[in-house]
């Protein structure tokens, strides 16, 4: 058994378990029951892998970025989850618990998201199948992210404000769950990370995995070995990164690399860096590190990336963290910005705002001439333009000085 | 025998009790509420423990947990309201709150706390009964705590009958499948609910909660349990008209 998959009660190390309230435990419990016995079945995979492959367009390309390797003298691979089907890898997920929700026979899609990939990648499945769906998304959000908010309304879904706390994917995630206590029966919960009860973290990171299992075979085509030495992805719950490692977790010569937001900086007072603010507790159902006060209660996060803004990680991140075997870094919004910017103008690509807290640690690490690096690039920037144009106009006002 | 089970012994019926958010409208309202509470005649009450994220709860008491944080309350806060009005009440108290306040307080220093001010009963409804079962049990006994759990429309009888076992105070049935919130009315499919718990013939005392706001709901839902308890109806009642006519709102209600 390897030592980074939860065990059977749930729990990665001291990580995960089901903290929920008893008005979720029959729900939960029918996940739990059921989840494994589905995904692994032959149906199951058969229609999971045909629309990953003829819907999404997978698999994603594994890209050797040479400028950006010439830039830093290694051997740079971009995994480009930025080309599946709506912008991220948020749908191979969606699809997966899609597919699940249908085998319940749940009517009735919730959702919380934060930059709205996940609202988006689960109104489009809906859309496919045809089933009602209602995505909370917190206000500040709604704003940040306006493009994602348009496109889940015109692929039919209802967009709903969270107006508590911070206004953003946490209190989505409350509401979502206040949501799914008061429609218990009908309702699946359609969770976007590697978060809440068990069984969702590893649901979720299984439906994920997808990417290391490409990565494997995609490396060894193009390098001669299926491992890398190192990959970097970005961490908010922790699902691109999961997917990421997967497939690598018990190799212990793959060094992984999970990048938080920063924020405005560490000790800011206004940042989203969980394993480095931290303290273990439980937030939405699980047991792992969050940001949090002496008294327990939970401190609003901030990064300038509305998918990085959570208070959180995983307990499979949890787990990496403490047990040494993930390499956690960080990168403020300014790092990020300059990163996005750096990968436009030398590979013509322009990332998501999560994903370019994952390019932007390149520059503070200690990179060696054959190292050969796969960087999780989680999603493109479609969304973030709104951001990107604020700092082109102040990179042009600088210019003009 | 504890204060809370020698009343169930000397009234089992009509029992009413009432959930306030410590710390709301004002931080120092905590004990004019629970004052005001038990002259008004409520048999016992449930202290909330403001969180964050209160997932369990509806809009209502989010928005006082919200207020009553910003005003300053915390665990310390409240246990020292607690202890300065200690020898003047008599009823029994629970203190409601959410796991993580407890674990990153100490559990063990929490409990020592709660024996310490007069709580003898903790309603914490996202602690899992397994952990309950494997950690906390023992630690609650040592501090003469028990622990309420909840019980659901969907919670099978094999559940239920696994609660009643490990019980030594009440189950808190949630009358409806619902978050905290007050609703109204009280449903045929909920009186079936209760009469199903009934037919269980289970040793605990059974006290309904969520959605039970008026004279009507919690006359109906006493014909069947052997008490209630009101949340979100007295709390929009304070935030509305603060703390100095509690008795006008427990009259209404228990006439
Ligand atoms: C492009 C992209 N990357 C990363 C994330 C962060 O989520 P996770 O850590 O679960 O991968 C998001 C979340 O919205 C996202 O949209």
């Amino acid at each position: 058994m390897s030592k980074f998959q939860v065990d059977e009660h749930g729990y990665y190390g001291q990580f995960g378990g089901a903290y929920i309230p008893e008005l979720l435990y029959p729900n939960v419990k029918e996940l739990e029951d059921n989840y494994l016995e589905i995904i692994n079945s032959e149906a199951f995979q058969k229609e999971y892998l045909y629309l990953l492959k003829q819907y999404v367009g997978r698999p994603t390309p594994l890209y050797l970025a040479p400028n950006l390797s010439k830039k830093y003298g290694a051997h740079i691979y971009l995994k480009r989850e930025d080309l599946n089907h709506t912008g991220a890898h948020k749908v191979n997920n969606t699809i997966g618990q899609i597919l699940i929700a249908k085998h319940l026979g749940k009517k009735r899609i919730i959702a919380e998201t934060g930059a709205g990939q996940h609202g988006v990648a689960t109104a489009t499945v809906c859309a496919l199948m045809n089933l009602e769906c209602i995505v909370f998304m917190g206000e500040v959000d709604i704003k940040r992210q306006a493009p994602n908010v348009a496109r889940m309304k015109m692929l039919g879904a209802k967009v709903v404000a969270a107006t508590s706390g911070s206004k953003t994917l946490k209190d989505a995630t409350n509401e979502a769950i206040r949501d799914w206590i008061q429609h218990p029966e009908e309702t699946y919960y359609l969770i976007g990370s590697v978060v809440g009860p068990h069984p969702y973290p590893d649901m979720v990171a299984r439906l994920q995995a997808i990417i290391s299992e490409e990565m494997k075979w995609q490396l060894k085509e193009q390098t001669g070995k299926e491992n890398p030495d190192t990959i970097i992805a970005c961490v908010g719950g922790g699902s691109n990164a999961a997917g990421a490692f997967y497939h690598y977790m018990d190799d212990e010569e793959v060094a992984l690399v999970a990048v938080e937001a920063a924020g405005l900086g560490i000790n800011s007072g206004e940042s989203a860096a969980t394993s480095q603010l931290g303290q273990v507790g439980v937030i939405h159902g699980s047991k792992t590190i969050l940001m949090q006060d002496e008294y327990g209660q939970i401190t609003e996060p901030y990064s300038i990336s509305a998918g990085l803004d959570y208070p959180g990680v995983g307990p499979l991140h949890a787990h990496l963290f403490e047990s040494g075997r993930g390499t956690f870094m960080n990168a403020t919004d300014q790092e990020a910005l300059d990163a996005a910017f750096e990968l436009t103008e030398l590979e013509g690509i322009i990332p998501a705002l999560e994903s370019s807290h994952a390019l932007a640690v390149l520059g503070k690490m200690d990179l060696k001439k054959d190292q050969v690096i796969v960087i999780n690039l989680s999603g493109r920037g479609d969304k973030d333009l709104e951001t990107y144009i604020n700092e082109l106009e102040k990179r042009e006002a600088r210019n003009h000085e | 025998m504890s204060k809370i089970n020698q009343l169930f012994k000397e009234k089992p019926n009509r029992l009413c009790s009432v959930y306030f958010t410590s710390g709301y409208p004002n931080l120092n309202d905590t004990t004019t509420v629970i004052k005001g509470l038990e002259a008004a005649g409520v048999d016992f009450l449930e202290v909330g423990l403001p969180y964050s994220d209160p997932m369990a709860d509806g809009p209502t008491i989010q928005e006082s947990s919200s207020v009553a944080l910003k005003n300053g309350i915390n665990l310390d806060v409240i246990f020292n309201q607690l202890e300065e009005i200690k020898d003047e009440v008599n009823i029994p108290l629970i203190a409601m709150g959410y796991f993580n306040q407890v674990v990153r307080y100490g559990a063990e220093r929490f409990c020592q706390k709660c024996q310490s001010v007069g709580i003898e009963t903790l309603v914490l409804p996202d602690m899992p009964m397994i952990e309950y079962e494997n950690t906390y049990k023992a630690m609650f006994a040592k501090y003469g705590l028990s622990n309420v759990f909840l019980i659901t429309p969907q919670t099978s009888e094999e559940r239920i009958r696994k609660i009643d076992e490990m019980t030594d105070a009440f189950i808190y049935v949630v009358a409806s499948s619902s978050i905290t919130g007050a609703k109204g009315t009280i449903s045929n499919a909920q009186i079936d609910y209760f009469n199903r718990i009934k037919s269980y013939n289970l040793k605990s005392t059974l006290i309904a909660g969520f959605g039970i706001s008026s004279k009507d709901t919690f006359d109906t839902v006493c014909n069947h349990v052997n008490g209630a308890i009101i949340g979100s109806a007295f709390v929009k009642y304070i935030g509305a008209n603060g703390v100095d006519n509690i008795d006008a709102f427990v009259k209404d209600i228990i006439g």
